[in-house]
């Protein structure tokens, strides 16, 4: 039992960090990203790069994928969706963008990195094996930082000058413009600042589970999911749903295991009755 | 600006006369019979996509409707192997089938809005192949395969149909019977968009609560369109697995849901041609570039990006601006 929790905790924090980056370009520019599996993928292939190929230390690997995820993701926003967003008669414009975004990403990774799947060296070895837990300690290593990663993230929404005028701009669009926020701007660096969440995950979970070309269109899906439970474009909700999605799915696993590979099913089942009960999720705006 | 009914009629002879037989002529002139393939997928996946729109048309994003296209094509397949329906009788089936699973399933859903139905819609898609992995009837990932080809058709002793199986050209067969569904789709969605229940669903686009605080019975509606948007699904994804003989949990996938979804918004949401339009020119040109090997998907999503970016309002919307121009 206490290995399910701990196998759900790592999950979690993993799939938070995820979640997060989706939930907060969708709360900036209602625009929902289907490119975000694609950018983690990009994230774990940098870090493969730098880290496993060119053997430099891991930190620089994670912020060499951080930063040229962020600076990606900047200039999609400024000059993809912010064009079609001003001259789309309807916002749902921006969904064929994004997947279409989502398969050239896609068609990159698969054109340079290749469709096989790459794994790097451990970051630490070892297991740890006490009180009824067996984890490696490399899983304890990448959680840990998911975790720490998370709280300097709503730290710096809640503190900053930046967060301050990015959680204005979530809440209303306009009002925050008319009390001199410069929207383009922060829209810009809040796209980018999802980007490069993604782009980090990707980097941190290439130790562990490696990376291949085809994962992301399946990571995109557990984010939205992940987001939907905890409602869209919310800090809070995002983060909650990272970790009941991680919970769920490592019970699941355990208690569902001689039925064979039905947990998705049943997750997926537990989530239309939910959303049929709840339709903003557990925290969302209403119609979000 | 509304074309008057003359041009309008003309318009809709002209296309029959192309698609009935200005296309069969052709391809049986240049020998290129593999044509019939694409053309009639086009078709098919035209009527899904149509569905789609509807649910666009009630301001919804529909990413679910692989998972009709699924259902609707075992239904098909296990009736015909199971229970020795004839494929003609088990068409109809497969689209009520879906519409009444789709009134099940929209009821709850569809008091959900913007992206929350969006992914709910996409999650559906995953259900529906995971489920198909699961259940005993469907055989697993091994699918229903060698269904027997469409028999014939008969009423009162009169053929109308003729067994698929002795035709020299199944092919065109299938593409006639695809064109024929496609017309007659078309044709109902034209009509439904521009009769008192499409003034309503646009209503439903603009306001819900507007709508519904002046007498408009929105749940209603929406589970209507949602149904016969399904519908739509299942009668294609059932005639896809007659094509093909087979149907497997990857036949219709979260890819083909979001693909219903992209020939919606590139032909134009604002118009009830789009879906046909858009369809069309995505798989040509999926096809065309496919000798360009393994750049095929860059330049297919490059272009896409940069006609997001040009024509943003779909397609059709550029026969608008000339007009007006004009």
């Amino acid at each position: 039992m206490e290995q399910v929790i701990a196998n759900g905790l790592y999950l979690g924090a993993q799939y938070a960090l995820i979640a997060l980056g989706l939930t907060l370009i969708f709360a900036l520019m209602n625009v929902l990203n289907f490119a975000h599996g694609q950018m983690y993928v990009l994230g774990g292939f940098i870090t493969y790069t730098v880290y496993g190929q060119l053997g430099l230390p891991f930190v620089v690997a994670l912020l060499a994928s951080g930063v040229t995820l962020a600076v990606i993701g900047a200039l999609m926003e400024k000059f993809l969706f912010r064009t079609v967003i001003r001259r789309s008669h309807r916002e749902e414009s921006t969904m064929l963008l994004a997947a279409a975004t989502a398969f050239f990403f896609d068609a990159v990774i698969l054109l340079l990195f290749g469709e096989k799947q790459r794994g790097v060296p451990k970051i630490v070895k070892g297991v740890f094996n006490d009180v009824g837990i067996i984890m490696p300690y490399d899983r304890i290593v990448v959680g840990a930082l998911a975790i720490v990663f998370i709280a300097a993230f709503v730290l710096y929404m809640q503190y900053s000058r930046v967060g301050r005028a990015m959680r204005a701009l979530a809440q209303d669009r306009v009002a925050a413009q008319l009390m001199g926020v410069r929207v383009d701007r922060y829209s810009m660096i809040g796209f980018a600042m999802g980007a490069m969440l993604a782009g980090v995950v990707g980097g941190l979970l290439v130790t562990i589970t490696g990376v291949n070309s085809g994962i992301g269109g399946p990571i995109s899906i557990k984010a939205f999911l992940m987001v939907m439970i905890g409602g869209a474009g919310v800090v809070g909700g995002a983060i909650a749903g990272g970790f009941i999605l991680g919970m769920m799915e490592s019970v699941g696993l355990t208690v569902l295991r001689e039925y064979g590979d039905v947990t998705y099913l049943v997750i997926f089942a537990a989530l239309m009755v939910f959303l049929s009960v709840r339709p903003n999720g557990l925290m969302g705006k209403p119609w979000g | 600006m509304t074309p008057n009914r003359n041009t309008r009629i003309s318009a809709v002879v002209a296309f029959l006369t192309i698609v009935f037989v200005a296309v069969p002529v052709a391809i049986s002139a240049s020998g290129r019979f593999d044509l019939y393939y694409t053309l009639t997928s086009v078709a098919l996946l035209s009527i899904a996509s149509t569905g789609v729109w509807l649910t666009f048309y009630i301001g919804r994003i529909n990413i679910g409707q692989g998972a009709y296209a699924l259902m609707g094509g075992y239904v098909s397949a296990i009736l015909v192997m199971n229970h020795g329906w004839s494929f003609w009788l088990t068409l109809p089936a497969a689209g009520l089938f879906c519409a009444a699973a789709s009134v099940l399933i929209g009821l709850p859903i569809l008091r959900l809005r913007g992206v929350y139905f969006a992914m709910v819609t996409l999650v559906l898609t995953e259900v529906a192949r995971l489920l198909a992995l699961a259940l005993p009837i469907t055989n697993g990932a091994k699918g229903i395969v060698s269904i027997p080809l469409p028999g014939a058709l008969s009423v009162f002793g009169i053929t109308l149909i003729p067994d698929f199986a002795t035709l020299q050209n199944s092919r065109l067969a299938f593409y006639l019977l695809a064109v024929t569904l496609m017309v007659v789709c078309f044709a109902i969605m034209y009509r439904l968009v521009n009769s008192r229940i499409g003034k309503l669903c646009q209503s439903l686009q603009q306001n819900e609560e507007l709508a519904s605080s002046i007498g408009v019975n929105i749940a209603y509606l929406r589970v209507i369109a949602y149904a016969v948007s399904s519908f739509f699904g299942g009668v294609s994804g059932a005639i896809f697995a007659a094509i093909s003989q087979s149907i497997y949990p990857s036949s219709f996938t979260v890819t083909d849901s979001v693909n219903f979804m992209l020939n919606c918004f590139l032909g134009g949401l604002g118009y009830v041609f789009g879906p046909m339009l858009g369809t069309l020119v995505l798989y040509f040109g999926w096809d065309l570039l496919f000798q360009t090997g393994q750049f095929q998907l860059l330049i297919y999503s490059g272009l896409m990006i940069v006609l997001m970016l040009v024509l943003p309002n779909g397609l059709l919307s550029l026969a608008e601006t000339t007009r007006k121009k004009g």
